[in-house]
């Protein structure tokens, strides 16, 4: 050996990310989570068949107001991909409820840029 | 997908691009609350060979770290900045991140010219507006925008502007050059 050896965060994640999620890279509703979903905890109670992991109460906690996928990632550092595994989950239980934020470029309207322009001078 | 009808919430995207250490991450940092972001990609058949990875056939998915800033303008109008991965093997990520993105920044480092023509070339291929941002940096030659966009081939009506990734005015003025920029591509549609 060369004398050289790594400690704490310099050796790398302990866990590989997918861990968190079994293994399970795939989540049954990938397709409608993008990085500006916006992710809000059920306002009812709900008493799911989920058994929840730290990583589950972690966003219902976080997602008491909407927050994005992104956000939440980022938060809890964790990568995208295993956030939306989760989130895959507490779905299928109906422990959240997800929406798009009307993306701009979808329906662009000069008078939203306007708006935008005015937000940013004022900044 | 779930709606619930109360609040009218509009995301403005944009992305942020340029080579590596062009000064993306200090861009995004210098006008929002930013926060670094993982994604675990899987490998898609597309990246493979495209990958340095090739041989590595056991490797199924690789981080790829970006830069998220988020600035709320006023309730229910926010703006979200996204630092796109620097390095070419991250290009699969692309897509994802240009979806519904308004517009782009492409920051050029004048040391490097050649770094940037590769997000050039996507946003222009994919008809994102985008406006170029020349970082000031230490030791890197005084070109005049003019220089800039003659060096890049650029069309004429694409924004070249000086700017100053560290400052908070700065960047403002790249973000607030965009917008009108984007305004002007709308009309022109």
């Amino acid at each position: 050996m060369t004398g050289h050896e790594w400690f704490d965060e310099e050796a790398g994640p302990i866990v590989r990310p997918f861990t968190l999620t079994g293994g399970r890279t795939e989540s049954g509703h990938r397709s409608d989570l993008d990085l500006m979903t916006l992710v809000v905890r059920a306002s009812e109670p709900v008493y799911g068949s989920l058994l929840l992991t730290p990583e589950h109460e972690a966003i219902l906690h976080l997602a008491s107001d909407p927050l994005t996928v992104a956000e939440l990632a980022s938060e809890l550092d964790l990568a995208v991909g295993v956030v939306k595994v989760l989130l895959g989950d507490l779905l299928a239980d109906r422990r959240i409820t997800v929406r798009r934020p009307a993306p701009v470029a979808q329906f662009p309207n000069p008078r939203i840029i306007e708006e935008v322009i005015h937000g940013l001078q004022a900044l | 997908m779930d709606s619930r009808p109360s609040e009218a919430e509009l995301a403005v995207k944009i992305l942020v691009a340029g080579g590596f250490g062009a000064g993306k991450t200090t861009l995004v940092g210098s006008v929002s609350e930013m926060r670094p972001l993982r994604t675990e990609e899987q490998l898609t058949e597309r990246s493979v060979g495209v990958d340095e990875l090739t041989g590595v056939e056991q490797k199924r998915t690789t981080t790829v770290a970006m830069d998220f800033g988020r600035i709320t303008l006023r309730t229910g109008l926010v703006l979200y900045l996204f630092g796109t991965p620097g390095q070419d093997r991250f290009w699969f990520m692309w897509d994802e991140l240009a979806e519904g993105a308004l517009g782009a920044v492409v920051l050029v480092d004048t040391r490097r010219l050649a770094d940037c023509f590769a997000s050039i070339d996507y946003f222009e291929r994919r008809g994102l507006p985008f406006i170029i941002g020349v970082n000031t940096f230490e030791g890197g030659k005084p070109y005049t925008p003019d220089d800039i966009r003659v060096a890049l081939d650029l069309d004429p009506e694409i924004p070249v502007i000086n700017c100053d990734a560290r400052s908070r005015e700065s960047t403002r003025q790249v973000l607030i050059t965009l917008m009108g920029h984007v305004m002007t591509a709308m009309a022109r549609r």
